[in-house]
């Protein structure tokens, strides 16, 4: 299975397909998200993936006759942690009882929330600051996990199937979003922006290729600006971020033709061919569904007290999007790169060496484009300060400030030290200016091209002077010293 | 000899438990092939309990409040490693991997479990006649039904093949039983007892609750199985009742109201037997002779009851009967998809009354039919708890008969499904409420059988049903 976000990062300019014109995308998306708890939603079974099939199951969550749920208070909390998270009302809640037929619901039910959710009324602020209204954010539990062998390899035409009912009663939040996304990007980066709240808060660990972590997706589109919501498909089956965008992109499509052909979509669930890169039908009409929803007996109504709610505040972690506009108001670097300093969670290291005297332009471009490792625990504020400023006095040449870095990364310590076992030391003014000299002396032609060429001349010829100095220095030389003397010595 | 007598007897070592265990064996034996109260009678783990009581007995260790008393379990109750099958084909073969906490109380309390008893298939019915393993008979009289759902526990104790029996009520289920039976039969507070291993029929109406042949025995075993469990959500914190220490309370002063609709009344319910009213009016009489004040009450919408109680259960039967699928455990009977195997074995497991009900509920929690059916029906169920409340505020406890009848011939009601139903017109009403009510024989009908009069209390008043039951009993109500 892929990793719903392997590709996210690599992404560095999404293609934003445009629809024909006149015609506008309106998309909500539906994500359920495993909570990390120890155990299930409603028995003391662990909450763990990959353990051997039908090993984690009890009589209640394989919902025996006589067994009865009893409510995880961890996944409440998180749950409601993640409401507040995301902005949204916690409101007293309900369970209730979702009820269809299919194997792998040991109840044939699914207990779930429905008129009454735990979480409601919330906003999502993405990296470029659109805002996307969720509507609520609500606790149920998870299936068990069919597979179908033989024939034809689904539920009715498989030789048979296997139920694996570890994951049934796992706990879930299904966070559904309004319908306010108009772009592809914006659905990308809504995905983006919710793994990056789970991660901070520690409600899940939010990976897609352990199933932690679904996202469906409501498409439908209209003629620009009209206000209307016409008939949307849910496009279920989805695995990455990077077919969350080709599915949308495909279903719009195919709405767009129908409405053109004076036809419209049938109002139905779709399942992505990531294969086929195409959506295709998943239930037919006449199979629609009717839950019969009803509050579940068996359960308390949630009433979370106001100091509850208070506490949960209290204890929420910096979210990305507030850690985005601390990072952003201290640096003023353009928001494609706070947003990966946040997504890596640079940003901390990035305000403590900026606090300690560290210049914010050296200390951005340090992290963003040398820092790009998976583990930097190493580096401190104190060392990565005192690593720009060497920088910045010209005491280390940005390429061994980048190779300091590097040594910070992977064995901590202090840059003056690692500095110093490199032999790195500022070469001074007179030493430099000897070999420039040299260098003038040794490549006449080079040299008349950079003082009396053109422009273009002169580009071309300062980067050889450059590359011959570093080449020299073995890259310790300071690139802005060297500049400086070539100017003065052309004039 | 009563329950409460045999425990003394057990724990003074004037009797073994397995002398005891025997005895009733033996009664079990020679008249039950005629009753059928047992769907399985568990001879071999009843021995091992009793010896195991006895062994305690012999080491000085405390053998438990109900050390040696035989009692029969409603086969809706799980039992660990013992079929538990609610009467019905589907469950064919299940073995529950897990006791009721009812059952690990009563096994903790030295109680010797002698079997399961027969039931109206998913204790969905009024006279044990929908149970799959064919009817139980009234050990009164063996033409006559013993009532239902709890039909086999409440003849378990007419004709002494227990001292004890545990049944569950969800209409009437035990109190009806009981008052057809000649026993006592008890409701609970909704939450006063564990519903973890009840097999669920409508889990917001289902209540746990003893039988007995008489009030001090039933408050005794309601005193061990009552109490807070933390595997049942809706089991209820902090609720400790002593029945037990209530029985000799007496009824001075108390304020005994006569619900008018329940009791042959003006705008009473239809059906009331006039033999039925004129016990319970004697009832009544027995009451303030013994110091009591009795007031007429109106509670006009225990009228509805019944019909929003044909909705609610259900309806949430609907949901609790959907996991008996053929997947995982019982009858499972082959076709070609799963979706055909589900109703096939569905088709094959369940008898008709379940299936009515099922098609019942399903119906009223559809899309379209919510609001006119469930929704009417949770409406009528908070005016009820509204005006119920409002009595309360008069009365300490309400008075009405049981059933309408005295137990009617088998076969009688079979055919139509609303002269079974019209059963449950009086006890119904706790059941919504989720308020105590108990059972208490008082006097015989015209045709003999025995009259059962119910005393209604407010949430948490379990203590005082028993109270006043005492004094029913003490007035002549046994049979």
């Amino acid at each position: 299975m892929t990793d719903f976000f392997a590709d996210a990062a690599t992404e560095a300019t999404p293609i934003e397909p445009t629809l024909p014109d006149g015609w506008e995308l309106i998309v909500g998306l539906e994500v359920h998200v495993e909570l990390d708890t120890a155990t299930k939603l409603f028995c003391g079974c662990a909450n763990q993936f990959g353990s051997e099939p039908n090993t984690n199951v009890c009589p209640t969550c394989l919902g025996l006759p006589g067994s009865l749920p009893v409510m995880n208070e961890r996944a409440v909390h998180m749950a409601m942690t993640l409401g507040r998270a995301l902005g949204c009302e916690v409101n007293r809640s309900v369970m209730a009882r979702k009820n269809y037929f299919y194997p792998d619901m040991p109840k044939d039910f699914q207990t779930t929330q429905y008129d009454q959710p735990t979480n409601s009324d919330g906003r999502m602020v993405l990296n470029d600051g659109f805002v996307v209204g969720i509507e609520r954010a609500h606790i149920e539990e998870d299936t068990g996990k069919s597979t179908h062998v033989g024939g034809g390899g689904r539920i009715n035409d498989a030789l048979y199937s296997l139920v694996d009912y570890n994951r049934a009663g796992v706990p879930l939040v299904e966070i559904v979003s309004r319908p306010d996304i108009r772009t592809i990007d914006h659905a990308k980066a809504y995905v983006e922006e919710l793994r990056g709240i789970l991660l901070a808060t520690g409600v899940s660990d939010a990976r897609m290729e352990e199933g932690s972590m679904r996202v469906d997706a409501n498409v439908s589109v209209r003629s620009h600006g009209s206000g209307e919501l016409r008939t949307r498909c849910e496009i279920k089956n989805i695995n990455s971020v990077r077919s969350l965008g080709r599915a949308i992109e495909f279903e719009a499509q195919r709405h767009i033709d129908l409405w053109t052909n004076g036809d419209a979509p049938n109002q139905e669930t779709r399942h992505w061919d990531e294969e086929g890169g195409r959506t295709r039908s998943g239930r037919s009409k006449e199979d629609a569904d009717d839950y019969r929803y009803f509050q579940e007996p068996d359960l308390v109504p949630l009433e979370p007290s106001a100091d509850t709610i208070a506490a949960i505040d209290a204890a929420l972690p910096p979210l990305p999007s507030a850690r985005r506009a601390a990072l952003s108001e201290t640096t003023g670097a353009d928001a494609a790169t706070i947003g990966i300093l946040v997504e890596r969670g640079q940003d901390a290291l990035a305000l403590a060496a900026i606090a300690d005297g560290a210049e914010a332009e050296k200390v951005v471009t340090r992290l963003v484009n040398d820092l790009a490792v998976d583990d930097w625990s190493k580096v401190t504020a104190p060392a990565f300060a005192a690593l720009i400023s060497m920088e910045s006095t010209g005491d280390l040449s940005a390429t061994q400030a980048k190779q300091i870095l590097g040594d910070l990364a992977e064995k901590g310590g202090d840059p003056a030290a690692h500095a110093a076992a490199r032999g790195f030391e500022a070469m001074d003014t007179d030493e430099l200016e000897t070999l420039v000299d040299r260098l003038i002396a040794d490549h006449p032609d080079e040299w008349s091209r950079f003082s009396s060429g053109d422009d273009g001349d002169k580009k071309k010829m300062q980067g050889f002077f450059t590359g011959q100095i570093m080449k020299a220095t073995q890259g310790q030389a300071d690139g802005k010293a060297v500049a400086q003397l070539l100017s003065q010595k052309s004039s | 000899m009563s329950a409460i007598e045999i425990a003394a007897a057990v724990r003074a070592g004037e009797r073994s438990a397995v002398e005891v265990l025997d005895e009733y064996l033996a009664r079990i034996a020679e008249r039950d092939g005629e009753i059928h109260a047992f769907n399985l009678v568990t001879s071999d783990e009843a021995r091992a309990q009793a010896e195991a009581v006895d062994a305690a007995v012999a080491a000085g260790d405390d053998p438990g409040a109900l050390a040696g008393v035989p009692l029969a379990l409603k086969d809706n109750m799980c039992t660990r490693g013992i079929p538990t099958t609610c009467s019905s084909k589907i469950l064919d073969g299940w073995r529950p991997p897990y006791d009721a906490t009812v059952v690990n109380r009563l096994r903790e309390a030295g109680a010797v479990a002698v079997g399961k008893t027969n039931l109206d298939e998913f204790a969905m019915g009024s006279s044990t006649e929908n149970s799959a393993f064919g009817p139980t008979h009234n050990p009164l009289d063996t033409s006559r039904v013993p009532g239902g759902s709890s039909g086999g526990s409440a003849a378990s104790i007419a004709a002494d093949f227990a001292a004890l029996a545990i049944g569950s009520d969800t209409g009437g289920s035990i109190r009806q039983p009981a008052a057809f039976c000649g026993v006592v039969g008890m409701k609970p507070t909704y939450g006063a007892v564990s519903r973890y291993g009840l097999i669920a029929f409508a889990s917001s109406l289902d209540q746990i609750g003893p039988f007995a042949a008489n009030v001090a025995d039933a408050a005794a075993l309601f005193d061990i199985i009552a109490g807070h469990d933390p595997l049942d959500s809706t089991s209820i914190a902090d609720f400790r009742p002593d029945a037990s220490a209530s029985l000799d309370r007496g009824v001075d002063g108390l304020r005994v109201g006569v619900v008018r609709e329940l009791s042959g009344g003006e705008g009473s319910v239809e059906g009331l037997s006039p033999d039925v009213i004129a016990r319970t009016n004697e009832a009544v009489a027995a009451l303030e002779a013994a110091g009591a004040t009795i007031e007429e009450i109106s509670v006009p919408s225990s009228t509805l009851g019944l019909s929003a109680y044909y909705l609610v259960a259900p309806a949430e039967a609907s949901s609790n009967l959907a996991r008996y699928d053929g997947v995982r455990y019982g009858m499972r009977v082959d076709a070609p998809t799963t979706g055909e195997m589900n109703t096939a074995s569905r088709t094959a497991g369940f008898g008709p009354e379940v299936k009515r009900r099922i098609m019942l509920g399903t119906y009223a929690l559809s899309a379209g039919y919510y609001d006119a059916f469930y929704g009417k029906a949770l409406k009528v169920r908070t005016m009820m708890m509204r005006e119920f409340a409002a009595a309360y505020e008069k009365v300490d406890v309400l008075i009405s008969p049981t059933a309408p009848t005295t137990a009617f011939p088998l076969g009688e009601r079979t055919a139509d499904p609303m002269t079974m139903y019209v059963n449950d017109v009086c006890t119904i009403p706790s059941n919504l409420t989720g308020h105590p009510a108990i059972s208490v024989p008082f006097g015989l009908g015209d045709d003999g059988m025995p009259v059962g009069v119910q005393v209604l209390a407010p949430a948490l008043g379990d203590d005082l049903t028993f109270q006043v039951a005492a004094v029913l009993e003490a007035a002549g109500g046994a049979r």
